[in-house]
């Protein structure tokens, strides 16, 4: 604590005021629009008085009261959202479990395994990991729509799946690289087989580093922007697209307020997320930094 | 562990990352070959009171037959690449004959929608991973003095920006950039200029833009600094202290040469990440005033007549990209692998 003591005032005040500069920096684009999604739009875009997107007097004249729920309504009912969000929740659902079962098996692998061929895959993996998706989708378009694979959810899990794994095998060989070998050594010893020592010895220890790789794998799909919108058909979209296409109707409809709705929707469940899983956030974030 | 073991415990895994991301590479670059088929043209000769004449006609049966039996379309070369959409080799030869200065020559190169896109994009990048992690290394060494507490909270706050996906992020702030928004409004009474409007001139809506990214991945260089400044060695600091050097000092010789490996590793994570920059040109819906190459192969896609050939060929090209800023990582790692196996 003598470290703290030995600051001079004027470098704690600093100090204090920057932290609070980036703090309101961080927090309050969310904040303003949270509040602002409540109110109509010529209130959120005022030409007059920017403080009424605070109080409201065009959302109290129109609706009786200064917070309206009609953008909401909008945007889930009239726009159809809730469809989007169904789309979101599966898509996020399947895309976690499969991509995890089939990376837990190939970090796993990767991790126990001493040849020089890992230190290929590995390689392989991040350039797979340095491609834009939006590259790759050029690439999709063609054979999926010949096979008729394009527009359907499944296909877009698949596609998620596949590239969000270079990341998901990075991270879980960095886990399983830090759970010890004579575990599962001996548990082979005592005569299980391979498999059977990653299902009942490594598969309990493991939980951490899994969700931690889930929370990842889910925020790249709840998130994804680039495939979801060129392989999803209308029907099928899934919240980012779909917000993405409230843009070019809804401005021209003068309905911008369903969109700014639409996005509050969006980031309220992340909002929740990095309340509850801060620090398997954080300890992801740095499980590949700390390799170097 | 055996070869035949591991092949069994990787295959799922290899085979999502073969079929779903080398294979598409490989279709790319064959895409970007290929040419969609011409239309099909009959010629018809009409014989009239006023003798024959001759009309032609696309013939739609024989084109939707052609375009059936051969997808890909027929076999053009490196044509597309040097294309006015791309590579514009035509174009830029004639610019440079006839342009005089420099300044000409760069300011006409931004005609051409492939320079265009990359210069926005070079800029980007260039700009914004710098940038963001100076903001992310203060932050990191400002939250590192605070008690325990207000740590948690700061951290809670900080990652928001960073979690909310480009396209949300950046419509939040185009929202309030807006004449009528809150910043919007704070930027016209600072400037005294009722009309200020961040959308219509070139250069502020590229300020806008580069902001925007530096507060989506600050966050990001703040974290990784954080826990690297949780590793310091407190020897050395203290070390440092007792031979009177400054707190700059101690920054400066102890501290950053400690974090090196991590900027290392943050810088090339971004590099990767800014240099596929789109979703924020859509947000800010600014493709009047800067493209980006993703945005160029997502603007191809997108439309109604789907550009495969020209959108492979750009994203051949911008793989080319990502493979020239990922060579020094790659060349390094190669030699450290040969120097440890020899």
């Amino acid at each position: 604590m003598s470290k703290a003591q030995r600051k001079s005032p004027l470098l704690r005040a600093s100090l204090s005021l920057f932290i609070i500069i980036w703090l309101i920096m961080a927090a309050f684009p969310f904040l303003w629009t949270l509040w602002g999604s409540f109110k109509v739009e010529l209130d959120f875009f005022s030409i007059t008085d920017w403080t009424d997107a605070l109080t409201g007097p065009r959302t109290e004249a129109t609706y009786g009261s200064p917070f309206t729920g009609a953008g909401y309504e909008g945007a889930w009912i009239q726009e159809e959202f809730w469809r989007a969000g169904i789309n979101t929740t599966l898509v996020c659902i399947f895309v976690v479990c499969t991509s995890l079962t089939i990376g837990t098996l190939g970090g796993y692998a990767l991790s126990r395994s001493g040849f020089k061929y890992v230190f290929w895959l590995l390689i392989a993996a991040l350039i797979f990991r340095a491609m834009p998706p939006i590259t790759l989708v050029a690439g999709y378009l063609l054979p999926f729509f010949e096979w008729n694979l394009w527009g359907h959810l499944a296909t877009t899990v698949i596609v998620l799946v596949a590239i969000n794994q270079p990341f998901t095998l990075w991270m879980l060989h960095s886990f399983f690289m830090k759970i010890p070998k004579d575990l599962d050594e001996s548990a082979m010893v005592d005569g299980c087989t391979r498999f059977q020592a990653f299902r009942h010895v490594i598969i309990p220890v493991m939980w951490p580093g899994v969700i931690t790789t889930g929370l990842f794998s889910f925020l790249l799909a709840y998130n994804d922007f680039a495939v979801t919108a060129m392989l999803l058909s209308k029907e099928n979209q899934t919240m980012v697209p779909k917000i993405a296409s409230f843009l070019g109707t809804t401005q021209t409809e003068g309905n911008v307020m369903f969109a700014v709705a639409a996005v509050v929707s969006a980031t309220a469940p992340l909002f929740v997320l990095v309340m509850f899983f801060q620090r398997q956030i954080v300890s992801g974030l740095t499980a590949g930094a700390v390799k170097g | 562990m055996k070869h035949r073991t591991f092949f069994w415990f990787f295959l799922p895994s290899g085979l999502a990352m073969l079929l779903f991301i080398a294979f598409p590479i490989v279709s790319v670059l064959i895409q970007s070959v290929y040419a969609p088929h011409e239309a099909v043209l009959v010629t018809v000769e009409n014989s009239g009171p006023f003798g024959i004449t001759k009309s032609t006609s696309i013939d739609q049966e024989a084109t939707e037959a052609l375009r059936a039996a051969e997808p890909l379309g027929r076999f053009v070369g490196s044509q597309i690449y040097f294309d006015r959409g791309h590579l514009a080799i035509n174009e830029l030869a004639s610019l440079w004959q006839t342009t005089e200065t420099w300044g000409d020559f760069t300011s006409r190169l931004g005609n051409l929608p492939f320079y265009r896109a990359l210069s926005f994009t070079l800029t980007y990048t260039f700009t914004t991973v710098p940038l963001l992690m100076a903001l992310g290394f203060m932050i990191a060494l400002a939250v590192n003095t605070l008690p325990g507490a207000l740590k948690g909270l700061t951290i809670f706050f900080s990652l928001l920006p960073m979690i909310v996906t480009p396209i949300i992020g950046s419509l939040i702030l185009f929202w309030m950039i807006d004449s009528r928004g809150v910043i919007g409004s704070l930027l016209q009474y600072l400037a005294d200029d009722p009309n200020l409007s961040l959308k219509a001139s070139t250069p502020l809506v590229w300020i806008s833009i580069i902001v925007y990214g530096i507060w989506h991945s600050a966050p990001f260089a703040f974290v990784v600094f954080y826990a690297g400044l949780q590793t310091l060695p407190q020897d050395t600091l203290e070390s440092a202290q007792i031979d009177g050097a400054t707190r700059w000092q101690q920054i400066r010789y102890v501290t950053i040469p400690h974090l090196m490996p991590l900027v290392t590793f943050v810088a090339l994570i971004k590099l990767m990440d800014n240099f596929r920059v789109f979703e924020e040109i859509v947000g800010f819906n600014a493709e009047a005033h800067a493209t980006s190459l993703s945005w160029i192969i997502f603007n191809d896609l997108g439309g109604e007549t789907r550009l495969l050939s020209s959108a492979s060929a750009t994203s051949v090209l911008t793989i080319i990209g990502v493979a020239i800023l990922l060579s020094p990582v790659l060349v390094r790692t190669w030699r450290d692998f040969n120097e440890k196996s020899h």
